[in-house]
């Protein structure tokens, strides 16, 4: 169905092909999953099924892509909108429309469909993906996962045979994730709709996959093949993997109903081991200067020995914020004590990142009181309040102004009173390998990310916020940061995570809180709240429960 | 759901209907008919909420009237001075620009009746943009013209989009410790949100492209020609015929030139909308109650036009002497009339 000939592309002004050798067909009717570390070229090779690489990007394509027979060098983007329904990372930037109905209708109308056509694929599709009872609303409206399966819906409409999908879940929570995969599923089963897909988070997807093809490193010829054959090859890989591989198991398992199977084994292993059974996830390798706060004590540890300030980096008190239709928060009660890293986690739309910016007085609230580092956020001038809290940003380029990596941490220095050169110092250490004269838009998401921290960091807050860090990072970035965040901690830095990311949440977090509706509706050790929620447990518990391991690193630490 | 285009030409009627007076009475009771239908009818949608900005808007240009007033003074001879302020003395070369000086009654109200009669007409716009989604008009537009609409509908998006990522990056420069008000802030915010808009924008016009947008079809180059030829020699003819109409020895020509110009010119835009193949999914129809709905407004502006020629001193009431305006009983009724579709409208359910 889609065939790539030996294909390279070369963008414009570029030295070396963001891809080449791309020499792979999919066949009618199959999910194939492009798995590979970031800045590989996955979305180039996606682009080239579209048409929109090279027409729309420019650059220059060598070889040859055909889908459903038609040359991609021939046929313009729109020419093929009736045979590749394209969905990209952003939904928001897909929408032409504003309301759910017309933007279903909006490809076929393109297409020139007869109206009677129309009506009826409108139907179809809205009970497809169910969205019957969201018909009328403004897309603005809609949550994330909602407006994804808007999005999804209005490539399917004119029944493509081809979808390319780029990092569909990546920004969803994990309910709202299963929801989209379980349409697409539909899809390759009943439709026979051919899906092509990107995506980091393997755990959520590798399941789906008929076939899986890894891109290993850029400009590196593409590997195609079963998901187990190629799970063993892949530089990128799902915390189950992982755990095949560490306990040699072959063929290996992608689900974890096929690796609790074979799990027996190494659980009686394990129970003979110390079960990490209500402790926190493994201490930081370096000696800490402040303890890891002990579980039946961290709601009341009021004073740890040495932290260098008297007051808590976060103390909420009933908090509530009220927004014209919602109410954001309610009632919310938290304490966050140094050295202490907490995982918030909920659906989208939940309140978390409400609650951060209430931390650092981006939001006001509307009832109850908020402290930070004993000041009161919102009525603190910003060049005070850098020093008791920093907040990196859903998307770190919005903290990013300069158009140089060397004059972003000039300008840092300068807002935190820092010595010249700290924050270069820190970002060196963060992550070595980031020249000076780059433009902060040249680099990748991790590379960025860190920026930001390192920006964040050089006023030196006791209390350390991110909002969903990890979106769009790689499983090697995503282990780097791991890495800062635990380090950071041990220092005696409070770290606030808000976070979609249950692997992540497990392998950092002492404690996890769950909001609901602007609720807390649980709060407590990270092993103990998400053992006990079927979307919130990492793919380790699951595997090995009723012992409660939460990571792969446990496990190889504990077999050591 | 009621035609869009009805709600237009409604809201449009009533705009017309608050050109052709200054009695403040009616301006009063134009503002407040709008207000009750919009109230009424308007649907819970983010655009329905432009309604209150449409308000403040007007609000803005009286206030900004009055104190053009009070500062520039006015034309308007008046005898009730309220407050003499300081006048600037200006170079010669100036003569007939006045700042500061006598401030009369006479004037505050001559220029308190022009800024109502603009801010009604304001607000009658915006009861329109409340009640029907602009946007939804487009899909009345031929098809040769649909594209380019598409294309407007998404620049005119682009504004609310640049106020958030304005209001977004001004709230992340707290973060960096640096004071997120001021117009500094917001000059330093400028090219991140430029850069910004532009990169939402390149990624639509993907999307748009891989979705079909300006497919064209096939179309003999007969029909390609005579399309081309239809249209410049439509448009040239409105033209001449335009100059005609308005130059004093084109009286004989204007009128049908202008009138086979225009034909010419629709003529070509159909024809043109053969190279697209666009389909309308559930186009608005206009049935019974949009008719309605667009008379009553169109009925409002031609009743005061006719109530203006009929008794232009009850419309215009004087400044100078200062008399108290009355409120004349049957422009006020005919008013009245703009009240219609509050009750022939589809109602959500609530």
């Amino acid at each position: 169905m889609i065939r790539f000939e030996d294909v390279s592309v070369t963008y414009d002004g570029a030295a070396e092909p963001a891809v080449r050798g791309v020499d792979f067909e999919v066949p009618e009717g199959e999910l194939v999953l492009l798995v590979g570390p970031s800045g590989v070229g996955k979305s180039t090779v996606l682009g080239a099924v579209s048409g929109l690489v090279p027409h729309f990007t420019g650059g220059t394509l060598r070889g040859r892509v055909t889908v459903a027979g038609r040359d991609t060098r021939t046929h313009k983007p729109r020419e093929l909108a009736d045979v590749v329904g394209t969905v990209g990372q952003d939904p928001l930037s897909h929408f032409v429309t504003d309301t759910v109905e017309d933007e279903l209708a909006y490809g076929m109308e393109s297409l020139g469909l007869p109206p009677d056509v129309m009506r009826r694929r409108v139907e179809e599709t809205l009970d497809l993906l169910g969205l019957a009872g969201l018909r009328d609303r403004p897309i603005a409206t809609l949550s994330g996962g909602q407006q994804q399966r808007v999005a999804i819906g209005s490539v399917l409409t004119p029944h493509p045979k081809v979808l390319v999908l780029d990092e569909p879940t990546s920004a969803l929570d994990p309910a709202a994730a299963e929801e989209v995969l379980a349409v697409l599923q539909r899809l390759v089963h009943d439709l026979g709709t051919t899906v092509l897909m990107a995506e980091h988070r393997l755990e959520r997807v590798i399941q789906y996959a008929d076939q899986v093809a890894v891109l290993p490193a850029a400009g590196a010829a593409p590997l195609l093949g079963t998901p187990a054959g190629m799970m063993a090859v892949s530089p990128v890989y799902p915390p189950v993997v992982d755990l095949g591989r560490l306990a040699d198991w072959s063929p290996l398992p992608l689900t974890v109903r096929d690796a609790r199977r074979r799990a027996g084994d190494l659980r009686e292993r394990l129970a003979a081991r110390e079960a990490p059974h209500r402790t926190p996830p493994a201490p930081s390798p370096r000696p800490t200067s402040t303890p890891a706060p002990s579980p039946s004590r961290w709601r009341i540890r009021r004073t740890p020995s040495t932290a260098p300030t008297p007051a808590l980096p976060a103390e909420i008190h009933a908090l509530s914020v009220r927004r014209p239709q919602v109410e954001a928060l309610r009632r919310v009660t938290l304490t966050i004590t140094p050295g202490e890293t907490v995982a918030l986690m909920g659906r989208n739309g939940a309140g978390k990142s409400t609650l951060l910016n209430t931390l650092v007085g981006l939001v006001e609230p509307s009832a109850g009181t908020v402290r930070t580092g004993g000041l009161t956020p919102h009525r603190t001038p910003p060049r005070d309040l850098v020093r008791h809290v920093g907040l990196v940003p859903q998307e770190p380029r919005d903290l990013l102004y300069a158009d140089t990596v060397a004059a972003e941490c000039t300008a840092a220095d300068q807002d935190a009173q820092a010595a010249p050169g700290t924050c270069r110092a820190l970002l060196t250490d963060l992550l070595p390998g980031i020249t000076d004269d780059t433009h902060p838009r040249d680099l990748s998401e991790g590379q960025r990310l860190t920026l930001a921290l390192a920006v964040v960091l050089t006023a030196r807050p006791p209390l350390l916020l991110l909002d969903e860090p990890t979106r769009g990072l790689d499983y090697a970035a995503k282990t780097r940061l791991v890495g800062v965040l635990r380090r950071l901690a041990a220092e005696g830095h409070a770290i606030v995570l808000a976070t979609h990311d249950v692997e992540l949440a497990a392998e950092l977090a002492h404690r996890v809180v769950l909001l609901a509706e602007g609720e807390v509706i649980a709060d407590g050790p990270t092993a103990d709240v998400v053992v006990s929620s079927p979307s919130f447990a990492p793919q380790v518990t699951k595997i090995l429960a009723p012992q409660q391991w939460l990571t792969v690193a446990q496990v190889r630490e504990a077999l050591a | 759901m009621l035609h869009p285009g009805a709600w237009w030409l409604w809201s449009l009627g009533l705009g017309t209907a608050a050109t052709r007076t200054t009695n403040p009475l009616l301006l009063a009771l134009l503002i407040a008919t709008s207000a009750y239908v919009v109230a009424t009818c308007r649907s819970r949608t983010p655009w329905s909420r432009s309604y209150s900005a449409f308000l403040q808007l007007a609000l803005a240009v009286l206030l900004i009237r009055l104190v053009f007033a009070v500062a520039l003074g006015s034309p308007v001879p008046g005898t009730h001075v309220i407050v003499t302020l300081p006048e600037l003395p200006l170079p010669h070369w100036a003569q007939g620009i006045r700042l500061g000086g006598r401030v009369t009654a006479e004037s505050l109200v001559f220029a308190f009746y022009d800024g109502l009669k603009l801010a009604t007409l304001l607000i009658c716009v915006g009861a329109a943009n409340a009640l029907a989604n602009p946007s939804r008009l487009l899909k009345s537009l031929p098809g040769a013209l649909y594209e380019t609409g598409v294309a407007v509908v998404v620049a005119l998006t682009f504004a609310p989009n640049l106020i958030a990522d304005v209001q977004r990056l001004r709230a992340a420069r707290r973060l960096r410790g640096r004071p997120d008000r001021g117009v500094r802030g917001l000059l330093h915010v400028g090219l991140p949100v430029l850069e910004g808009a532009l990169e939402r924008s390149v990624a639509l016009a993907a999307a748009m492209d891989a979705r079909g947008y300006g497919r064209t079809a096939e179309v003999p180059p007969a029909v390609r020609r005579t399309t081309a030829a239809l249209t410049l020699g439509g448009l040239l003819g409105v033209c001449a015929g335009t100059y005609g109409l308005l130059t004093a020895e084109g009286g004989t020509y204007g009128l049908p030139l202008l009138l086979a110009g225009v034909a010419a010119a629709l003529a070509g835009l159909r024809l043109g909308g053969r190279r697209s193949p666009r389909t309308r999914y559930r186009p608005d129809r206009w049935d019974a109650r949009a008719w309605l709905v667009a008379g009553s407004g169109a009925a409002v502006a031609a009743l005061l036009t006719l109530a203006a020629a009929d008794d232009p001193a009850a419309l215009h009431p004087g400044v100078v002497p200062l008399v108290a305006p009355t409120l004349p009983l049957w422009p006020a009724a005919a008013v009245l009339l703009g009240l219609l579709p509050s009750f022939v409208a589809p109602k959500e359910p609530s």
